[in-house]
């Protein structure tokens, strides 16, 4: 049905903001008794990259299989170009990469391309994918004989081949040196560029940062904040204090601008956006408070504070 | 109104077929490249033809074992390109990434299905150029292409089983598991050698073996079977197709749901 897609495609949104491709609403799901999505919601728009963080755990391979239409939300709805999409219409307009453990080992890279290709209505010509995925070098070679950043590439090469308008990408740089990361990123600045909108999961914050327009945040299904990433940044960096004291980590987190508080054998760690504050209330309840050090946060510190609960 | 429905699904029909082409390229040459695969599906029935088959002034014996193992090639290639094949693909999770794609679904298992009887088709031809060239065995061109035909269409229940399989099987141990269960499967359906040549017990149960029905089919091809019971056998093998298909899609929406 390619051309129902068009109508989409060119339908005016009737507002000032890019053409919206996907989203989540109010989307649960659960797996057996565990919740894995909790009333998250979420926009893609054509030209954007969004990047989906959190760790380990955190919802987001869900979030991007929900969006594949590989699974079906227990509540609240998903939609690519506003429908279902499990419909054939939203499927040829996505393409995605997952994390897979093992790729058929037998065919060539170009071969697995031609194949994906296949599958779309309107594809990329091959020799531009290879271009685009910076493959032309090892298109004859098997799919057994790539490296990890050359398999990664690869499979960037699949998500993209059929030029969808949607392209999901699940922690696309997972196991890659530093020159293949930036590869990577490289080629996904280069898709929103091209008026995609593009989905990137991760748990680097430097990433995320470097990439996307937007940072979704999420931890044990639940969105923790929304922002670009100077925002997010502005939000969690901060100040670590560490020192000794009586107050217990709870009563320090109820204070306002604690982001956290825990306990370790050198005395209590507290990232905080307000640290005079929180200091000067410390020290008004513990006057035997002891071994004080204040330090600037790393961006991934006070990001990990924010996301382990 | 009518012909923009033409206009729009004839590119969509067109890329369709395409992708069910390009699919079944793809996977046959996968498979030929896969030597495990295609050197013992192929290169079993074949070596064992030549150590049985060709007893001098024995023409019986290498025709009975033409259509025995062509069964025998047909029951591999289905068991380890399909059910084999696709375990493994669920299990690296390649199977997911080309679920989330917008490959037709019945494209990737219609190309599982052509890939493995092509192979079983080879075999039978290289069984009958065997037989004819350095055994006594005459072998009609009809006899050929009626054997080829029911090796063919025997692909059907054996797609089934194997994908049943493949949503049950371990990939890691499943060809000992495969060879564990079609080894004697394939005794006792008469691939190796004539029923009545094997323990009456095992005669008994035979006829409860789908894969009796189809060796039934392929013996008669060379009168070493009745023919009288050809519908009996079609109707055995169609009921066990839907059995397993059935059993198979049940088993796919369970784990679905699990997921």
């Amino acid at each position: 049905m390619p051309a129902i897609a068009d109508a989409a495609r060119i339908e005016p949104t009737g507002s000032h903001a890019p053409e919206l491709i996907a989203s989540l609403h109010a989307v649960s799901k659960r797996y057996g008794g565990r919740t894995a999505l909790d009333g998250v919601s979420l926009e893609l728009r054509r030209g954007e990259v969004v990047a989906l963080l959190g760790p380990n755990g955190a919802g987001k391979t869900t979030a991007v299989k929900l969006l594949l239409g590989l699974l079906s939300p227990a509540s609240g709805s998903v939609r690519v170009l506003g429908r279902d999409p499990r419909s054939s219409a939203a499927r040829v307009a996505i393409g995605a990469m997952l994390q897979v453990a093992r790729v058929p080992d037998m065919l060539t890279v170009r071969e697995q391309i031609e194949l994906f290709r296949s599958y779309y209505p309107r594809p990329l010509p091959t020799p531009e994918v290879l271009r685009l995925a910076g493959l032309s070098a090892i298109e004859h070679q098997r799919f057994g004989t790539l490296s990890g950043g050359q398999r990664q590439r690869a499979l960037f090469a699949l998500a993209v081949c059929g030029d969808p308008d949607l392209v999901c990408l699940d922690e696309p740089t997972v196991g890659l040196d530093i020159h293949s990361r930036r590869q990577v990123w490289e080629q996904v600045s280069t898709l929103a560029a091209a008026g995609k909108a593009v989905l990137l999961t991760t748990h680097y914050l430097e990433e995320a940062d470097a990439l996307a327009h937007r940072i979704v945040l999420i931890n044990q299904g639940r969105l923790v904040r929304e922002g670009t990433p100077a925002q997010i940044k502005q939000g969690v960096a901060g100040r670590r204090i560490r020192c000794r004291t009586r107050l217990a980590p709870d009563a320090l987190r109820a204070l306002p601008a604690v982001t956290s508080a825990e306990a370790s054998e050198a005395g209590v760690v507290i990232f905080t956006q307000d640290p005079e504050a929180v200091l000067r209330r410390m020290l008004t309840e513990d006057p035997g408070l002891s071994d004080l050090e204040v330090t600037t946060a790393s961006l991934d510190e006070a990001f990990l504070a924010l996301t382990t609960a | 109104m009518s012909n923009a429905t033409t206009l729009t699904l004839e590119p969509a029909v067109g890329s369709r077929l395409r992708a069910v082409l390009r699919e079944t390229e793809y996977e046959f040459i996968r498979l030929v490249r896969t030597r495990a695969f295609s050197l013992s599906v192929i290169g079993f029935p074949l070596v064992f033809f030549l150590l049985f088959g060709l007893r001098a002034h024995d023409a019986e014996t290498t025709r009975y074992l033409i259509a025995g193992y062509s069964c025998f090639g047909l029951g591999s290639a289905c068991l380890f390109g399909i059910g084999l094949g696709i375990a493994m693909e669920r299990a690296q999770g390649w199977l997911e990434l080309k679920w989330a794609s917008p490959m037709p679904r019945l494209a990737y298992l219609a190309a599982k299905m052509v890939s493995s009887a092509a192979f079983a088709l080879i075999v039978t031809a290289l069984l009958i150029g065997l037989g004819i060239t350095l055994g006594d065995a005459t072998v009609s061109l009809s006899q050929g292409l009626r054997l080829a035909a029911i090796i063919l269409l025997g692909s059907v229940p054996f797609t089934a089983l194997g994908l049943l399989i493949a949503m049950w099987v371990p990939p890691n141990s499943g060809p000992g598991i495969i060879n564990l269960l079609y080894i004697p499967i394939s005794f006792a359906s008469g691939f190796w050698m004539p029923l009545r040549l094997l323990p009456h017990w095992l005669q008994a149960i035979a006829p409860a073996l789908p894969t009796y029905h189809l060796a039934e089919l392929a013996l008669a091809v060379f009168g070493l079977a009745p023919r009288t019971g050809a519908l009996t056998h079609w109707l055995v093998l169609a009921g066990f197709t839907l059995l397993m298909f059935a059993a198979a899609w049940i088993t796919f929406v369970r784990k679905e749901h699990q997921a």
